[in-house]
């Protein structure tokens, strides 16, 4: 249909004009290989980023006044379970910092590229910080709920990404199935039904935490977020105090994201000592401070300022060791495909 | 004199068949402008104005993020390479299919095809299982120390899948069309092969080129499936200007994820506006011929 032929001037003008687009892209390109410092890549799950956003600066300020190398830290936010897959297809991760036990075992046993006994290379099973499951509820908490009983309800639209993707949302499971157990003394039977019933509740599953928070505080559907404590406290913070309320539960699940090198990437990209170092600081008084600042709990809460610590409340947590046997075992039985929840959820 | 007039009479009635009632018109075009201003306009105003909530200055403030910046110079980059290379590639494989035949060459066009059929998450996923490291190729690469996937090279090839098909989807309807008289003619008369090209192949195909080109920088600088899964998300080194909306989403900060949204968004006018701009002086460069 168009079909004239091409007069000299057009031909000039659109050569000048890509001429022109790739002078500004080269312009643009080589200002950013102007940095060749070390970098150190953190693979992490979806809620930490305001956590490293605070850590990393005083961690390369530390490092600056320790060795005087200037090093860079990069980021990587997503679904704990996603960020595990991609570390596995091959995400040159120095560090991960992931929601459980779980995923960092999955590179474990897919690789080889995380030490087998990773978790006992740093205090505290390797979770320098702690967190538990709180509920998000609106205003003048409309459903009345206080405790998981409550999610549990006809009528109440309960808001939780998917334990399939989300580690957050493994943490809301598990922190559901932990207190159907305490609650049925033990009786699996009346347990398993009682966490269906929540999760008849929970029509749309996210894949990750901060999607589900998007959902309930932006989007403004369902009546309670099952969420992590910090990501309840930096919604209430971020959207405004007057429009939700935290309700803490009497009792919860001690939630551990464990940190570990991936011995893999690190040996082949020489940068092993920096990337130790990173997950050390992350015990010191500084970091731990910044840790509870962030509305985290912190592994040493003597370094933390007494402010910070106060805002977290106080209530019976309950460890997956304690109550599932262990995360390989809890992973096993009930997020595995043909699990508990795969059961929970065919209707 | 009757003779005369039957050609009006004639205009006349075929206008009459034609021509819908006013009622029906008017009705059409109003469900069409209704359609495109509720599913086209209102998103579109969305975007800049959320944007500029918070008034020029936290618009512009967006562009000044270390990560926001490394965002657009990676989505220049993708298409500076993307796009010439499709081009190259698009006139390649019309000029094949339009102008000589050869076993296989129904298969060829259903292959260019297969980019618009697979969602692009699925092309995506394909280069990780290709290139990722407990993929096929991924061992051998690694062991080299090439990275593919979680890096700027992944991201190129997922969006030269996605963009493939738009240049020789352009080209080969019209290099049919215009078959190979024009061609053979300037072989008889002695030009070379590259000459033939430059000199008769490339006008006649030049408007539809750059319309694919025009179309394949679009989608090359907008996609988001294929390239969220090869990305690795690294702030500052492998995140696109969408990916990058989508972070700053994520992270509560609206008016920057509006205010670089708004950029992309920009970016889909100056196309068109390009467009348009060209189809006009092309119209006056017909114009100006039918004169002489």
């Amino acid at each position: 249909m168009l079909s004239v032929s091409i007069t000299r001037r057009g031909l000039g003008a659109a050569i000048a004009f890509v001429a022109g687009v790739s002078l500004l892209v080269d312009s643009l390109v080589i200002d950013s290989s102007a940095q060749a410092a070390t970098a150190l890549l953190n693979v992490s799950y979806d809620p930490t980023r305001e956590l490293y956003k605070a850590i990393n600066p005083a961690f390369i300020a530390d490092w600056k006044a320790k060795t005087g190398e200037t090093i860079e830290i990069q980021a990587s936010h997503a679904g704990s379970g996603a960020q595990a897959r991609a570390v596995i297809d091959g995400l040159s991760a120095d560090v991960v910092t992931l929601a459980l036990a779980a995923d960092i075992d999955a590179i474990v046993s897919k690789t080889g590229k995380v030490a087998a006994d990773w978790q006992k290379k740093l205090p505290n099973n390797a979770s320098p910080y702690t967190s538990t499951i709180v509920f998000l509820v609106r205003k003048g908490n409309p459903k009345k709920i206080k405790n998981w009983d409550d999610l549990a309800k006809p009528g109440v639209a309960v808001v939780t990404p998917n334990p399939k993707t989300s580690g957050g949302a493994r943490w809301n499971y598990l922190g559901a199935w932990g207190y159907g157990l305490e609650k049925f003394k033990g009786d699996e039977a009346k347990t398993k039904d009682f966490v269906k019933a929540i999760y008849k509740n929970a029509p749309v599953l996210d894949t990750g935490a901060r999607g589900s928070t998007i959902t309930f505080a932006q989007r403004g559907l369902g009546d309670v977020l099952i969420a992590w404590e910090n990501e309840a406290f930096l919604a209430s913070e971020e959207f405004g105090k007057d429009k939700f309320e935290i309700v803490v539960p009497p009792v919860s699940v001690l939630a551990e994201p464990p940190v570990a090198v991936v011995d893999g990437n690190v040996d082949a990209k020489g940068t092993r000592k920096v990337a130790e170092a990173y997950l050390n600081f992350l015990y010191t008084p500084a970091a731990q401070a910044i840790i509870a600042k962030n509305y985290y709990r912190p592994a040493h809460p003597e370094f933390a300022a007494k402010e910070d610590l106060k805002r977290l409340p106080k209530l019976q947590l309950f460890t997956v060791d304690q109550i599932f046997g262990g995360w390989a075992k809890a992973q096993k039985t009930h997020f595995a495909d043909g699990g508990v929840f795969d059961d929970i959820q065919k209707q | 004199m009757s003779d005369a007039l039957a050609p009006a009479i004639r205009i006349a009635a075929t206008r009459r068949v034609t021509e819908e009632a006013p009622l029906t018109r008017y009705l059409l075009i109003g469900v069409a402008v209704a359609f495109l201003g509720l599913f086209l306009l209102l998103p579109l105003a969305v975007v800049f104005t959320e944007a500029l909530t918070k008034g020029a200055g936290a618009f512009f403030a967006t562009f000044d993020e270390p990560d926001a910046r490394a965002a657009i110079r990676l989505t220049l980059l993708v298409a500076a390479i993307v796009v010439p290379l499709n081009a190259v590639f698009g006139i390649c494989a019309a000029w094949a299919i339009s102008k000589f035949s050869f076993p296989g060459k129904s298969v060829l066009i259903t292959l260019i095809d297969l980019p618009f059929s697979v969602s692009p998450v699925v092309s995506g996923l394909v280069y990780v299982l290709v290139f990722g490291s407990q993929g096929l190729l991924g061992p051998t690469l690694s062991s080299h120390g090439i990275q593919i996937v979680f890096a700027i090279p992944g991201i190129v090839l997922a969006t030269i899948f996605v963009t493939f098909p738009f240049v020789a989807r352009e080209l080969i309807p019209l290099m049919q069309e215009q078959g190979t008289v024009e061609e053979e003619a300037a072989l008889t008369l002695g030009a070379s092969g590259f000459r033939t090209f430059l000199t008769v192949t490339l006008p006649n195909i030049k408007w539809g080129l750059l319309y694919g080109v025009l179309l394949a920088n679009a989608r090359a600088m907008g996609e988001f499936g294929a390239v969220s899964v090869v990305s690795g998300h690294i702030r500052g080194l492998t995140n696109t200007i969408p990916l990058q909306v989508e972070i700053l989403y994520n992270e509560y900060n609206i008016v920057s994820a509006f205010a670089l949204a708004s950029l992309l968004a920009g970016l889909a006018l100056v196309t068109l506006g390009i467009k348009t701009l060209l189809e006009w002086r092309y119209a006056g460069q017909i114009a100006g011929r039918r004169r002489h």
